[in-house]
């Protein structure tokens, strides 16, 4: 448990990339098995205990502490397990708990030994093994990982292709053991599931003067649908919804699952559509990073798939086959499926870049980010190369908005002031509608940097507020209604395009005005 | 109700502890004609007194602080003394060099006023002597039963962990210039670190002062590289005041990984709120277990709080049946730079 717990202190606290990719290898290639594997497991979300809830953990710790002073260290620390991990008396550490003890114990545990069980734990382990045990019970890590940041560095830590694990990643089971063994030279496991991921194909960026050296006639073009991109494969009895990175959202989508009758691998974009209506990425939101849906929101917020691609169908693999052919191929397999949850996205009728850009111009719909152009004679391969598939984004939107406050960058933007909220005006008042700290070079980074030292108006630890003197033109891909933000908007991807030096702070724009934005 | 006695002997008031008999404070926040300092730290220890009483080591961190002449008259304690009746001695508190509790023995009754203290071993200064009183006067920095500060050597364990994990990021750590720099360098050198060590210009003199005082740091080098020195720099170990991240002198290091040695990095959001990559939980005050158990310990007929978390501290007193009255004791301030 010790070398676990110093993990995921460490990532909570590490925001570079890098750096967690370099601390989770450490750990993988150091930590024994069993443990690693349920490491891996807590990481990537693939544990679930029923038995260990807040309020066994609440009524544990009433029974060992004054109420009053719970309760006047949990108002100061703010987190229940934290507070519980340091305020449960002693200092543990009388001997070590293996991590795979704690899941194994847990997994088997009856509802009557699970306190008792938990209690035997926290005497026994110091306040940070505590806190990385009641994380562990009670989900939600908080550590800043996705599980293809888990999986990616597993990858780092052996020879084999992060694609080749994703292909057989959802077939395997904690603590994975015939995976670590893989990667470590060991023999390729056989395949568990009947419908496992295929890696998926992505389009690189053009523009209309890149596409302009290209000849029309060579390719395909279609809508860039607003959802998440996704694999639906199915064989025999089983089947299953990827993400586009391999990660099993199977569960989060019975209304799609329920309709996958087919055997084979189809690629798609994953919606919202009422009827023919395709819904605001904000609906889609609603059913996202859920380990379930309920038949109310299956109803309220149906999902579909609309389809971009076939990889395999009825036993045969699709995928040498060139894009039209495929794309013939699809549009017979559409005919057998359910239509309220599987269509094909049309492609679009042009013969000149001219006619594409008028098409990308006026789209028919909201939800639409541009176009895609695929290479009619196209195979479908794995990962991004460059030439067969393009995306040619709608411009983004845009507004001039205030700087408000700066935060101190990390990494290599140490000591510069790197991250930015701004706002935008609301009566006389400012209102913060969003956060960026990318789209500057350098030499603006250091502009900026001295910009922010010379407003500062209060600082709070890392963070600035600063005098409403400079505006910035924010760039973003799509805006949603949001309840968290006070504005009442969120962006989608916002970073900032343009530095305006030179326009005064009352004439940049209103909230009204990203209001008439809104889909 | 406080027995009207103790206030005979010390009044909180807003300048600090007063004293009538002696006619003196005791760490007062504002100039006063008598002072008698705990330690050096700039809350406790300031400039513009007519008079101060304290340790020869508090006296001379106070000149290297605000020059010589910081008070008119500046009296270095050498045993116990009698300062216009009352009987005044001074008393080791483990806290920094030169830190003190102060003794007061006048109408039949003895006081002890604290300061800040720790009960754990640091080699900068003696232990935390228990003085036997009537009336304890403690701090409350770290009082709530959330704060039980782990070994020290535990911590710089992790630091020097960091260190050989990413060895091309020099580790910049957030220390007080006055205490907690030079005892994140001891650490260090006991857990047989024995490179040199980057310090900011800020923490330069308090540090040789350790040094001429017999507190040996090992080889010290000035923070004070150019960018592309700042680049080359493997398995650097930068120590500066934590003022020091939001300075431009941070740019010169390229990708850092930066810490910050202070009790308060226990809280999990007092370290994001600061932007710590790796907090070390390093404290030179009293955590919950040692100040409770010191309370036992000297077992006074009543304490005093003069600052920090006293909710936490006064129902820990109703629950222990102890006499306990909170001062609120103004100008003492969390995180003394």
């Amino acid at each position: 448990m010790k070398a676990y717990a110093a993990l995921l202190e460490r990532l909570a606290f590490t925001p570079g990339r890098n750096a967690k990719l370099e601390l989770l290898q450490n750990y993988l290639t150091s930590a024994p098995d069993p443990d690693r594997g349920y490491a891996l497991a807590s990481l990537t979300g693939e544990l679930d205990f029923a038995g260990a809830k807040p309020a066994l953990l609440r009524a544990l710790v009433s029974e060992r502490v004054d109420g009053e002073l719970f309760t006047m260290s949990y108002h100061y620390v703010g987190d229940l397990a934290e507070t519980i991990a340091l305020i449960w008396p002693g200092q543990g550490a009388a001997r070590d708990v293996p991590l795979s003890e704690v899941v194994e114990r847990l997994n088997t545990a009856s509802k009557t030994e699970t306190p008792a069980m938990i209690a035997d734990w926290l005497d026994a382990l110091d306040p940070s093994e505590r806190l990385a045990l009641l994380k562990l019970m009670t989900g939600g890590m908080r550590v800043g990982v996705s599980a293809r940041l888990a999986l990616t560095a597993l990858a780092n830590t052996g020879t084999v292709p992060l694609d080749e694990i994703m292909e057989l990643w959802a077939g395997f089971k904690p603590p994975y053991e015939p995976l670590f063994a893989w990667i470590a030279g060991g023999p390729k496991p056989e395949p568990t599931i009947k419908a496992p991921f295929r890696p998926v194909m992505l389009s690189t960026p053009n523009d209309y003067d890149g596409l302009s050296t290209l000849d029309p006639a060579d390719f395909a073009a279609e809508w860039k649908w607003d959802g998440i991109r996704v694999q639906a494969a199915a064989h025999g009895d089983e089947r299953r919804l990827y993400s586009r990175t391999g990660e099993d959202i199977s569960a989060a989508f019975p209304d799609i699952v329920d309709r996958m009758d087919f055997s084979g691998v189809l690629d798609g974009e994953l919606i919202v559509r009422r009827e023919d209506e395709v819904a605001p990425f904000g609906d889609l939101q609603k059913r996202l990073n859920r380990k379930t849906a309920s038949k109310a929101l299956s109803f309220s917020h149906p999902a579909a798939l609309r389809l971009y691609d076939i990889l395999i169908w009825e036993g045969e693999d699709l995928r040498e086959l060139p894009f039209h052919e495929r794309r013939t191929r699809l549009e017979a397999a559409v005919t057998t499926l359910d239509p309220l949850r599987f269509d094909a996205s049309p492609l679009l009728n042009f013969d000149t870049w001219d006619a594409l850009a008028a098409h990308r111009a006026d789209p028919p719909a909201a939800v639409i980010e541009g176009v895609m152009l695929k290479r009619l004679d196209s195979a479908y391969v794995a990962g991004r190369p460059r030439g067969p598939w393009f995306k040619w984004k709608r411009d983004p939107m845009i507004v001039d908005a205030v700087l408000l406050y700066a935060q101190r960058g990390h990494g290599k933007r140490s000591g510069f002031y790197s991250d930015f909220t701004f706002g935008v005006w609301d009566d006389d008042r400012l209102v913060p509608v969003g956060k960026a700290y990318s789209g500057f070079t350098d030499e603006e980074l250091k502009r900026l940097d001295k910009f922010v030292r010379q407003h500062t108006v209060e600082r709070f630890g890392p963070v600035r507020s600063l005098s409403p003197d400079l505006v910035v033109e924010v760039a973003f891909e799509g805006l949603n209604r949001s309840k968290r933000h006070k504005s009442g908007v969120a962006m989608r991807f916002p970073r900032i395009s343009r530095i305006r030096w030179d326009k005064p702070a009352n004439e940049a724009d209103h909230l009204a005005t990203l209001e008439a934005m809104l889909p | 109700m406080t027995k009207p006695e103790f206030q005979d002997l010390l009044i909180p008031r807003p300048e600090g502890l007063y004293c009538p008999v002696g006619d003196f404070y005791v760490d007062p926040v504002r100039p006063v004609a008598k002072a008698l300092i705990t330690h050096g730290h700039a809350d406790h220890a300031r400039s513009g007194h007519g008079a101060v009483l304290a340790s020869q080591q508090t006296l001379d961190i106070m000149a290297i602080r605000y020059g010589e002449d910081f008070a008119k008259i500046r009296q270095a304690v050498d045993g116990p003394v009698d300062v216009d009746g009352v009987r005044v001695s001074f008393h080791p508190a483990g806290h920094v060099l030169g830190s003190c509790q102060i003794r007061l023995e006048a109408k039949g009754m003895v006081a002890v006023v604290s300061g800040d203290y720790s009960r754990v071993a640091n080699p900068a200064c003696a232990p935390f002597e228990p003085v036997p009183c009537d009336l304890f006067i403690t701090e409350a920095t770290f009082a709530l039963p959330v704060f039980k500060h782990p070994d020290p050597a535990d911590e710089i364990a992790k630091l020097l962990a960091s260190v050989r994990a990413f060895p091309e990021r020099p580790h910049l750590i957030g220390a007080y210039a006055l205490g907690k720099a030079q005892r994140v360098i001891m650490l260090l050198r006991e857990a047989g670190y024995d490179a040199p060590i980057y310090v900011h210009g800020a923490l330069q003199r308090l540090s040789d002062y350790h040094i001429e005082q017999g507190v040996p740091l090992g080889d010290l080098r000035p923070a004070t590289m150019d960018k592309a020195e700042a680049r080359d720099l493997r398995e650097a170990i930068v120590i500066s005041p934590p003022s020091a991240f939001a300075s431009p002198w941070l740019q010169r290091f390229a990708d850092p990984v930066i810490g910050f040695a202070s009790g308060w990095m226990q809280i999990r959001a007092r370290a994001r709120q600061r932007g710590v990559e790796l907090p070390l939980i390093i404290s030179d005050h009293v955590d919950w277990p040692d100040l409770t158990s010191t309370i036992q310990e000297i077992d006074p007929s009543e304490f005093w709080i003069t600052h920090g978390r006293d909710d936490a501290l006064m129902r820990w007193a109703e629950l222990n049946q102890r006499r306990a009255r909170p001062l609120h004791l103004v100008g003492y301030e969390e995180e003394p730079e």
